[in-house]
């Protein structure tokens, strides 16, 4: 295919030649005048334009045929060359600016190629949740996360590992959305039972032991008698498990170093430690006690590499048992910086920053907390109807978990059975693990919804 | 554009300093390029007709630099136009991602006349209040159902009495497409789609009426990029892309991977020849399904994929709230630009015309939460006092957990406000509900003078607790 240039190009390629010294220069293949007949088309001002940039060409075109030695004067009668200088009239310029437009017999042959990034040069850490009896736990089976060695779902390697949920289970009833309290109003006061329905029924890859009565303001339950929840749990069900405080700085150090004690062996992930708490107390019960440090920081990059550096220089937390909370912020309730905080971490992980590459987990549940997943209608009377929140609320956790499991979250929690199930399956489906005849996609334009 | 230092587009400006574009100097000016705060076509000396013997060259170069990464085509004509593609990074923390693929709601040419008119009418008029700002529909894509021209162009027409937003006209047959576009191409709608199969008929309809016209080759990037070779080179340029969405099993990663090659083809490797903005079909979910729920979530859950990784502009199906508001969401969060400040400036602020009966409400700076309080306030006329408190941005619920709010950093922000509690016929201030277990430190630090009364946990029910707890029983 020959070479493509526009008139300027030619112009500019022509009148950078020293002309007197082209010896040896040969012009090869096609030269093809491309000209943008798009907006305004050829108007009169564009073929004054057009004539003097040819103009310019055929006066280049004549010196170099001169500097080859041809004999360009005697093709060149007065007359011609007034003609070649001086504007055409408009519409006999226009009439020749414009090429004709030619459909090609068939379609080009083309190959697209597009590389890997290269810049990834550091895999995920890779980190093993629960532990079987031979291991020294109790679990039936252990989870594996992270391990990663490019973005989620990107074609530069595959996922090693699947994206897992984990259903929340409190120690006692709270108050929750409509559409999610109507799944468990029957096991609200038996954590072990809801955990078993959350696992048996709502296919949980994992559960989280809430001990939120132990904090001050809410039951105040001591660190002992909470932790016989965490017992409970762990023998209702035989998945790996997380145990989370109560969020209260103080009374956490306790309940979760207590938690790991009865959990000895388990691996199971402990909600969280924190720059705001005793971060090294709960790192060093972690390691102790063969559990999983959570690390948790409040969407800022740089706090969360300090905490890691610090839980593993400072509290001897190897890196197998760190995972990262860099805190979720809900669809439409500053998503955008919780997924570009994310991305970021992920990005930065497997550009080799060794501070940052462990798995993510979400705190998806926050999405009950925007006011479009559970409110009635609407507060702004403009707005167009909001629909029936029973269906709005599971598609904004869906939604908020989803969008972080994009940008590299490995392990969501999560309440909604619904939700659970859309999340896991469209994961899946895109790390092509879900075999299903897809249909003839042509067919959308025809097809009666 | 990958250009990243303003020296490099200096040099293509008059360098006169001339002042016309409101910039002091063209340096500036040209740092407004890189930020992409400023066109050039704001440079009027350098578009000026008697310059362009001095500039035309400079002109064109600049044009080449700044040009996106992925190509910008536009859709519709006057002020609905939509801007399509135009991105220039990866990954949105990079820069930020510029124009939001506009959501085109389909209807079809075998709807009776009464449920479309409802239909382009309920898509024309669809609204969502968010951030100071109200979310909408952009587009409507006609598909032929039936098959038949003359229906396909009443129902064009029909559409177009209904609605000014632009338009996608869906056929795979060109005569179909030809009757469209014969009652709207003055409206520059976007025609879908040129195949293997009808690609001259379809080329020579996009040459004759000049609108920007989608390639479709399903799966197959090789024959795509043949295809737009081939649109090019017959100086056909306006071009979308459709490489297949599949709704479900393995070809739906193939789909997002194709997805994420075409959009790292364009951006991070400059292939210039295949850089044309991409098509998503979320609207394809309901080729598995016929249940009105798992078809509104599965496309939603589509939708989020491809704005995510790099769709430009897409058709769908579903306007059930619980599929357009979460993607409304979803891609305003995906295009926000990152580079803005999300903090509203800490400090005392009116709302409507208070007095000293009003009551003063409290709640952080982060920008989402503070233009949610307000505007619950505003909407519902309901005269008061608004403290935004400094939490570095953060919301209410994340600053109590995090520390960034405290009883005793309010009491300050009221200090430094200015707030004269004892001005106040009320003396009291309503503490936001996901801070309520602040209220008993608060009176103590007031010593009971003033009352820290806890309001809803969502602002959107303050004009309920209104009814029944203000004013404050004494």
């Amino acid at each position: 295919m020959g070479e493509k240039l526009n008139i300027s190009d030619l112009n500019k390629q022509l009148a950078e030649m020293d002309v007197k010294s082209l010896e040896g220069v040969t012009i090869e293949g096609d030269i093809e005048l491309e000209i943008d007949a798009g907006a305004g088309g050829a108007g009169p001002l564009f073929a004054y334009y057009f004539g003097e940039e040819v103009a310019k060409v055929a006066v280049q075109l004549v010196n170099m045929a001169k500097a080859f030695g041809y004999p360009v004067e005697s093709l060149l009668q007065p007359v011609a060359v007034a003609q070649a200088i001086s504007p055409a009239p408009p519409e006999l310029a226009a009439a020749a600016a414009v090429p004709a437009f030619k459909i090609p017999d068939t379609l080009a042959s083309a190959k697209f190629s597009v590389g890997t990034d290269k810049t990834w040069k550091t895999q995920v850490q890779e980190v093993q949740l629960g532990a079987t009896k031979a291991e020294g736990g109790s679990r039936g089976h252990v989870i594996k996360i992270g391990g990663e060695k490019a973005m989620p779902f990107f074609f530069d390697a595959a996922m090693p590992n699947r994206p897992v949920v984990t259903i929340d289970v409190f120690d006692m009833p709270i108050g929750m959305a409509k559409a999610v309290k109507m799944h468990y109003e029957d096991v609200m006061n038996d954590p072990a039972d809801w955990a078993k329905k959350a696992v048996k029924e709502f296919k949980a890859d994992m559960v989280t032991a809430h001990l939120i009565s132990t904090d001050p303001l809410i039951k105040d339950t001591s660190a002992k008698e909470a932790v016989k929840v965490v017992e409970d749990v762990l023998q209702a069900v035989d998945v790996p498990i997380v145990i989370g405080g109560s969020g209260n700085p103080e009374k956490d150090v306790e309940v979760l170093s207590k938690a790991c004690e009865v959990a000895q062996g388990e691996r199971a992930l402990i909600a969280s430690a924190s720059l705001n708490l005793d971060w090294e107390a709960i790192g060093k019960a972690c390691v102790a006690t063969d559990n999983v440090c959570l690390a948790w920081t409040q969407l800022e990059i740089n706090s969360q590499k300090e905490l890691n550096r610090k839980l593993m220089k400072v509290a001897g937390v190897p890196r197998d048992s760190i995972v990262m909370d860099p805190t979720t912020a809900a669809l439409a309730y500053g998503m955008d910086f919780a997924y570009t905080n994310m991305e970021r971490i992920r990005l930065g992980g497997l550009k080799g920053d060794e501070e940052l590459n462990f798995p993510m987990s979400s705190g998806t549940t926050n999405a009950w907390g925007v006011r479009e997943a559970w409110m009635i209608n609407s507060p702004n009377k403009n707005d167009s109807p909001w629909g029936d929140r029973m269906l709005r609320g599971p598609i904004w956790e869906i939604l908020t978990g989803f969008s972080l499991a994009m940008a590299g979250v490995d392990i969501f929690m999560m309440m909604n059975p619904i939700s659970v199930a859309y999340l896991q399956e469209i994961t899946q489906s895109l790390m092509g693990l879900v075999k299903a005849e897809t249909p003839d996609t042509t067919n959308w334009i025809s097809m009666e919804v | 554009m990958k250009e990243t230092s303003p020296l490099n587009l200096y040099k293509f400006l008059p360098q006169t300093n001339c002042g016309e574009c409101g910039e002091q100097t063209c340096m500036a000016f040209a740092a407004g390029l890189i930020a992409r705060s400023r066109k050039i076509e704001e440079c009027k000396p350098l578009f000026d007709e008697k310059n362009q013997k001095k500039y035309g060259k400079k002109l064109d170069q600049l044009k080449t630099v700044i040009a996106p990464e992925v190509a910008l085509v536009y859709v519709g004509a006057g002020d609905q136009q939509l801007k399509v593609g135009g991105e220039d990074v990866m990954y949105r923390h990079q820069m930020t991602f510029f124009n939001k693929p506009p959501f085109a709601y389909d209807v079809t040419d075998a709807m009776n006349e009464a449920d479309l008119v409802e239909r382009v009418k309920l898509i024309d008029a669809w609204k969502k209040f968010y951030i100071g700002n109200w979310e909408t529909v952009e587009m409507v894509a006609v598909r032929s159902v039936t098959g038949d021209a003359a229906k396909f162009a009443a129902c064009v027409k029909k559409v177009m009495e209904n609605t000014e937003k632009p338009l996608i006209l869906c056929s795979f047959d060109p005569k179909v497409l030809k009757a469209g576009l014969e009652v709207s191409a003055a409206k520059r709608p976007l025609i879908y789609a040129a195949t293997k199969e009808n690609w001259k008929e379809v080329a020579q309809l996009a040459f004759d009426y000049k609108v920007p016209v989608t390639l479709s080759v399903p799966f197959d990037l090789d024959g795509l990029k043949g295809m737009a070779l081939t649109f090019a080179e017959m100086g056909i340029k306006d071009l979308v892309l459709d490489p297949g969405t599949a709704p479900n099993g393995e070809k739906l990663q193939e789909s997002l991977q194709n997805f994420i090659k075409l959009r790292r083809a364009a951006v991070e490797e400059g292939q210039k020849d295949f850089n044309y903005p991409v098509i998503a079909l979320p609207i394809n979910a309901w080729l598995t399904t016929k249940d009105p729920v798992r078809g509104a979530y599965w496309e939603s859950v589509l939708a989020a994929t491809f704005v995510i990784r790099g769709a430009d502009i897409m058709i769908r199906h579903s306007m059930e709230p619980h599929s357009v508001m979460p993607d409304m969401h979803l891609r305003f969060n995906i295009y926000t630009d990152p580079r803005t400040p999300v903090q509203v400036k800490p400090g005392l602020y009116k709302v409507g015309n208070p007095t000293d009966d009003s009551p003063v409400f409290l709640t952080t700076n982060f920008a989402l939460t503070y233009y949610t309080v307000e505007s619950d306030l505003g909407s519902n006329n309901i005269d008061s006092y608004l403290l935004a408190v400094n939490t570095d941005g953060i919301g209410v619920q994340a600053a109590v957990a995090g520390g960034q709010i405290t009883p005793a950093k309010i009491k300050d922000a009221f200090a430094e406000a200015g707030m004269d509690f004892e001005k106040t016929s009320h003396k009291s201030f309503i503490l936001p509900g996901m801070a309520a277990k602040f209220s008993g430190e608060l009176d103590d630090l007031y010593g009971y003078k003033v009352k820290a009364l806890v309001g809803p946990e969502d602002s959107g029910r303050i004009p309920g607790w209104m009814e029944k707890q203000w004013p404050p029983k004494k």
